[in-house]
């Protein structure tokens, strides 16, 4: 996995809460067998027009919002399906880190095995850095668990396993893989019922 | 110092890690379906790892199944997903109820059907509603790809140990009130996001008064709250169901034993607890575009609060003020992972039998499993349906998420008995409401909702009882 270290970049407000992994990602684009792709089709119902043309009012295709890193956004993000694919999209698209009030704790999970930062910060913290501006940058320093715009700093929590986790890129089969002789212990202990 | 249900199965189950920090847990079960599988089968042979245990695995075909016609043309993705998982169960061991096949159905539906779910165990699944397998008093979580490939390598998991909720359920469920509007109305209550970072324990008289349907209704719905599990724990009526099923302990007196063991000791050990009296429950709608936007019947859609409520009603056509009889209907939808057992189609039959859909009506009737389907068309639920000039069809996920071609139309609205009224849910523009099967079974008969404790208090007066 790629491993995140500190992110400075540009950001993309979606002010709304619940945003649910079918409008991450609708299910049509789920008959993919490969990783890989998805981005194209992240936030497809809002992105585009009945007609298929883009739709000039979403935060994602207006000009000056190309080439964003970071997404801020409400409350229960990511909730409702488990599909990884939602995730795959976001980071495919170019997300690093998603700034949200909560976040699902499937999504959450399914974040950490995949780079994407997902940032938990109160309602005041990002009314405040939902009004950046189109052209400023956030960074986002892991180590010290710090989100600054301009000079304003928003501390934010980490579990100390998944923030190594994140700052190495490690894959989690090979850490697993470490515990291999007390996996093999339990299988031997544990009693099946037959 | 006392234990709930929860700490009792996670403690037995932890290999490594201290409490509060991520703990590797071992797998029981591990459910696949062709969807989130690709991947990971992909990734052990790109690693060259084998899947440890096969024997815990066991794979079917849900998702994108054809329901109207198993020959039916499907999409080539399709086709090459379902293709994909026949493949990779041949390599690795696994077993696979593929389409057709007798076994085969909704994954959430076959596994406690085959009694492969069972009390005690830790169960995954790439599939949010594995949620559903902990009405037996089992661990029970959705996971996500990259963890799918973790348990297929190592038949474990890493997690975070969440906190409990004990969700305490008093009174008698009145007439026409069922199990879906109990977990609804309770979503209703609390929100779609209460039980985020919980695992929640359903107990009490009512639930303890439950069928094993009834209990995996609502545990499959502890997602829709925002809990990646809910629990049951295991009585009489669980060893009851389990009894006598295909891959169900032989030594049903062995299991007894060792299951009566689990339980919560004392509702103090929840770090929340919440009580919730059902004596007055109405059968349930949900109006908007979360499972939280919801009202009882004989209720008026409610004022614009916010933009979330704003942005829903803008979705789903409906304005505040509107009785449930208003919301116009085109299709109905009885099936999904949450109402498509035997039970289910039985109470759904009731409504319909020997009546006819209106007229304005297309109704999808999808059993969650090919043995709810034979037995249906054996015993005759089927052809009540039929006769009521319904569709019914093979066993799948089907409308629920519309991955296959049951796609209600954009711009049509659809009463259903699946779990998730997002936008584009049910196909992209369609407009969901859920409810219980006899709710949606009475709507599908009328052409709209109807408060179905008046049509039974009608038809039980005419009849003078």
């Amino acid at each position: 996995m790629q491993s995140f270290v500190k992110e400075v970049g540009r950001a993309a407000v979606i002010d709304a809460n619940s945003v649910n992994t079918d409008l991450i990602l609708p299910k049509q684009f789920l008959k993919n067998i490969l990783k890989t792709g998805f981005g194209k089709y992240l936030f497809w119902d809002w992105r585009y027009l009945a007609d298929g043309q883009k739709n000039p009012d979403f935060v994602l295709n207006q000009k000056d919002h190309q080439g964003v890193s970071i997404l801020i956004t409400g409350d229960n993000f990511g909730s409702g399906s488990s599909r990884e694919h939602a995730v795959w999209a976001l980071t495919d698209f170019g997300f690093r880190a998603v700034i949200a009030g909560s976040f699902s704790d499937i999504f959450y999970m399914n974040a950490t095995k995949n780079g994407l930062l997902p940032i938990v910060l109160p309602k005041a913290d990002r009314d405040i850095l939902m009004t950046v501006a189109a052209d400023e940058a956030i960074t986002i320093d892991l180590v010290n668990q710090d989100v600054a715009m301009d000079d304003r700093h928003f501390h934010f929590d980490i579990n100390p396993q998944w923030k190594e986790k994140f700052l190495k890129g490690e894959d989690d089969i090979d850490l697993t893989m470490k515990y291999a002789d007390q996996i093999q212990a339990y299988e031997d202990q544990r009693q099946a019922l037959v | 110092m006392s234990q709930t249900l929860f700490d009792q199965i996670w403690n037995q189950h932890v290999i490594a890690g201290e409490p509060g920090q991520p703990q590797l847990l071992y797998v029981d079960l591990h459910l696949v379906h062709e969807v989130t599988s690709p991947q990971p089968f992909d990734g052990l042979r790109t690693s060259n790892r084998r899947l440890r245990r096969p024997d815990l695995t066991f794979a079917t075909m849900d998702h994108n199944v054809p329901t109207k016609n198993l020959e039916s043309v499907q999409d080539e993705m399709s086709r090459l997903q379902m293709a994909t998982l026949e493949k990779n169960c041949q390599e690795f061991g696994v077993d696979l109820a593929s389409v057709g096949d007798e076994d085969q159905g909704i994954v959430h539906v076959v596994g406690p059907e085959l009694g492969l779910t069972q009390p005690g165990k830790v169960i995954v699944c790439g599939d949010s509603h594995t949620a559903t397998h902990g009405a037996f008093g089992a661990i029970a979580f959705g996971i996500g790809t990259s963890e799918v490939e973790h348990v297929m390598a190592t038949q474990t998991i890493w997690q975070v140990k969440p906190k409990t909720m004990g969700i305490k359920v008093t009174g008698h469920l009145p007439a026409n009130t069922y199990a879906k509007d109990l977990i609804m109305a309770l979503i209703a209550k609390y929100g779609v996001s209460f039980g985020t970072g919980y695992a929640i324990e359903f107990f009490g008289e009512t639930i303890e008064n439950l069928s094993m349907p009834e209990r995996m209704t609502i545990c499959n719905m502890c997602i829709e709250a925002g809990s990646k599990t809910g629990m049951v724990q295991p009585d009489q009526t669980t060893f009851d169901y389990l009894a006598g099923r295909k891959r169900a302990p032989k030594d049903m007196e062995k299991a007894k034993e060792v299951w009566s063991q689990l339980k919560t000791d004392d509702e103090v050990a929840f770090d929340r607890l919440i009580e919730f009296d059902v004596s007055d429950l109405k059968p349930m709608v949900t109006w908007g575009t979360n499972p939280g936007m919801a009202m009882a019947v004989d209720e008026k859609t409610p004022a614009i609060s916010n933009s979330d409520d704003q942005a829903a009603y803008d979705y789903i056509g409906l304005h505040p003020g509107m009785a449930a009889e208003e919301i116009p209907l085109d299709y109905i939808f009885i099936g999904s992972c949450t109402n498509s057992r035997y039970e289910d189609l039985v109470e759904a039959a009731k409504i319909m039998k020997g009546k006819h859909l209106a007229a304005n009506i297309t109704a999808w009737i999808v059993p969650g499993s090919r043995a709810i389907r034979n037995r249906a068309m054996k015993d005759g639920l089927a052809q009540i349906f039929l006769d009521a000039g319904c569709q019914w069809r093979e066993p799948g996920c089907s409308a629920c998420l519309a991955m296959n071609e049951d796609k209600i139309p954009a711009g049509k609205h659809a009463a259903s008995t699946s779990n998730r009224n997002f936008v584009g849910r049910q196909g992209k523009g369609s407009k969901t409401h859920l409810a219980s099967p006899a709710m949606v079974a009475a709507a599908g008969i009328a052409g709209h909702f109807v408060d179905i404790t008046k049509i039974h208090d009608t038809a039980e007066a005419a009849m003078g009882v």
